[in-house]
């Protein structure tokens, strides 16, 4: 006979431990099932965790957390070959109102993970997930390698990949425009030396975004941990196909660069991660629940890629359904009918308010790669003219500069790039 | 500045794996392999380098897997599965 739990939660990243918590809090028998040898064994992101919406979960957080260093400045880097022109945003209110941390996921997930156990779920690691359970077309549980467990309803945290909303008919393998392909390497840098490059206090960190040195629609990030760097670039599974180029040669590329190689010169790779990142925005967004069964999280391809926002959204999510599940479980009615209230209450939140908002934005930054290309390649190119110093008449160069501009981009075209620009975000 | 490059095998090592004896990947036909109508996605997109031309067949070195799941994006005849629990990539700080 198998056993048999309020919840079992397939997966303990923050999507599923914040439902699990949720519910064991509200004194539900929940199952956590994770196949790392620990939570966090898996796991890759930037990246930042943040304030707002962790601190729902676990007031002040900080004080017990592994959390790296909060973040003081956020960056966009615009690259060309040879050059870069950064526009940066530093803030005092960063240091007295916290907004965001970087973490290393193997060490902040392990961490999260004990709050819902301390609230009485059980973590169980090790345990890979084969098979959803089905009975009458319902979801009643779950095969695992270790045997069946049965549950009132099972929440799909199981992360981008979900091979659990696939089993039970939620959605379709994943299309190219869905995801991106990012690469990551942890690279230890002596904390002094993180403090003296990033011009930075004990404690504080930055977050960086650049573009224009890639293919296709493409990001680099950075992000300042304690005394190491995360330095990782990402890529749309569309363009890096049709570039034929590999991703490793285009991230020693992009390490390479020489604004980027001075800030992790003589530093240890510590690590080499890859993940997908699903980054298609509103209309890729999986269907998120069925008789039995609730999609948390990446696996229900909540990322907001504009903003950066990937855990909170995950996190949110999972109290979402959790609390569904709570409802649920009072009315003794786990079907469709009952647990389409998480969508509902996903749909008003801001989770999939603003990925409506953003809607238009991944498909317009696919079809128009010049943003990622062109765009930050003629913006080097003008400020570099503008600061040679020479003999040329002023008059003379400005009109040079805009001739060097009409000739990459036509008038038409830049009107009508930085129009749709403005209307996808107005 | 001049950076040392790195190759997929010098970053591999830095990496923890628990190594199943049994491959979580497979091709699901090789036959197709032979015409391959992607240009050999799975060997480009791969971060890395699991897959391989030999002999007339694609190779699979799952015990570099990093489980991103890249290569099953790119091409539908490549089988992926979920490494049986504890086993595959184990990140120290992910």
């Amino acid at each position: 006979m198998a056993e048999k739990f309020d919840s079992v939660v397939v997966g303990a990243g923050p999507a599923g431990i914040a439902a699990a918590y949720t519910m064991a809090k509200a004194g539900l028998n929940v199952l956590v099932l994770e196949k790392g040898e620990k939570p966090g064994a898996k796991n890759m992101f930037g990246g930042i965790i943040f304030r707002h919406h962790t601190e729902k979960l676990a007031p002040e957080f900080w004080k017990t957390a592994p959390v790296e260093r909060h973040v003081v400045e956020y960056q966009y880097w615009f690259l060309s070959k040879d050059s870069h022109l950064l526009l940066s945003h530093r803030n005092q209110k960063f240091n007295s109102q916290y907004n965001a941390f970087t973490v290393h996921r193997a060490k902040f997930d392990p961490w999260f993970a004990k709050l819902a156990e301390d609230a009485g779920a059980v973590i169980i690691n090790r345990t890979t997930v084969d098979d959803v359970l089905k009975e009458n077309g319902k979801i009643i549980g779950v095969k695992t390698e270790r045997g069946d467990i049965l549950a009132d309803v099972v929440i799909a945290a199981d992360g981008v990949n979900s091979m659990l909303s696939k089993q039970a008919g939620l959605r379709e393998e994943l299309p190219q425009d869905a995801v991106v392909l990012a690469l990551k390497e942890v690279i230890a840098v002596p904390k002094q030396k993180i403090e003296e490059r990033f011009n930075l206090g004990p404690d504080e960190g930055i977050a960086a975004l650049l573009v224009g040195w890639g293919p296709g629609m493409h990001a680099g990030f950075m992000y300042t941990n304690r005394d190491t760097i995360s330095l990782g670039i990402a890529i749309s599974m569309r363009d890096l196909d049709r570039s034929k180029q590999r991703p490793n040669v285009l991230f020693e590329q992009f390490k390479s660069h020489p604004s980027i190689a001075p800030l992790i010169k003589d530093g240890e790779l510590k690590e080499y991660s890859a993940h997908l990142i699903p980054e298609g925005g509103y209309d890729y967004v999986a269907n998120t629940y069925t008789d039995g069964m609730l999609v948390v999280g990446d696996a229900a391809m909540l990322v907001n890629a504009v903003n950066w926002e990937g855990t909170n959204l995950a996190m949110t999510s999972g109290i979402i359904a959790g609390e569904t599940v709570i409802e649920a479980k009072k009315k003794n009615d786990f079907s469709s009918r009952t647990l389409a209230k998480y969508r509902e209450r996903l749909e008003e939140s801001f989770v999939l308010k603003d990925l409506k908002k953003y809607r238009g934005i991944p498909k317009f930054f696919s079809s128009n790669p010049e943003f990622f290309t062109l765009y930050p390649d003629t913006l080097n190119e003008l400020f570099y003219m503008w600061h040679v110093v020479d003999d040329e008449f002023k008059a003379d160069k400005i009109k040079r500069m805009k001739a060097t501009l009409f000739k990459r981009r036509s008038r038409v075209s830049l009107v009508r790039d930085f129009y749709h620009l403005w209307r996808l975000f107005s | 500045m001049t950076q040392r490059v790195l190759a997929i095998e010098d970053k591999l090592y830095r990496n923890r794996y628990k190594v199943d004896e049994e491959s979580h990947l497979w091709i699901k036909d090789p036959k197709m392999c032979l015409r391959c109508p992607f240009d050999f996605a799975c060997i480009r997109v791969c971060p890395t380098d699991v897959y391989k031309w030999e002999e007339s067949k694609i190779t699979i070195t799952y015990d570099a897997c990093v489980e991103c799941g890249a290569c099953r994006i790119a091409c539908y005849d490549i089988g992926w599965k979920n490494p049986k629990g504890g086993f595959g990539i184990s990140y120290k700080y992910g």
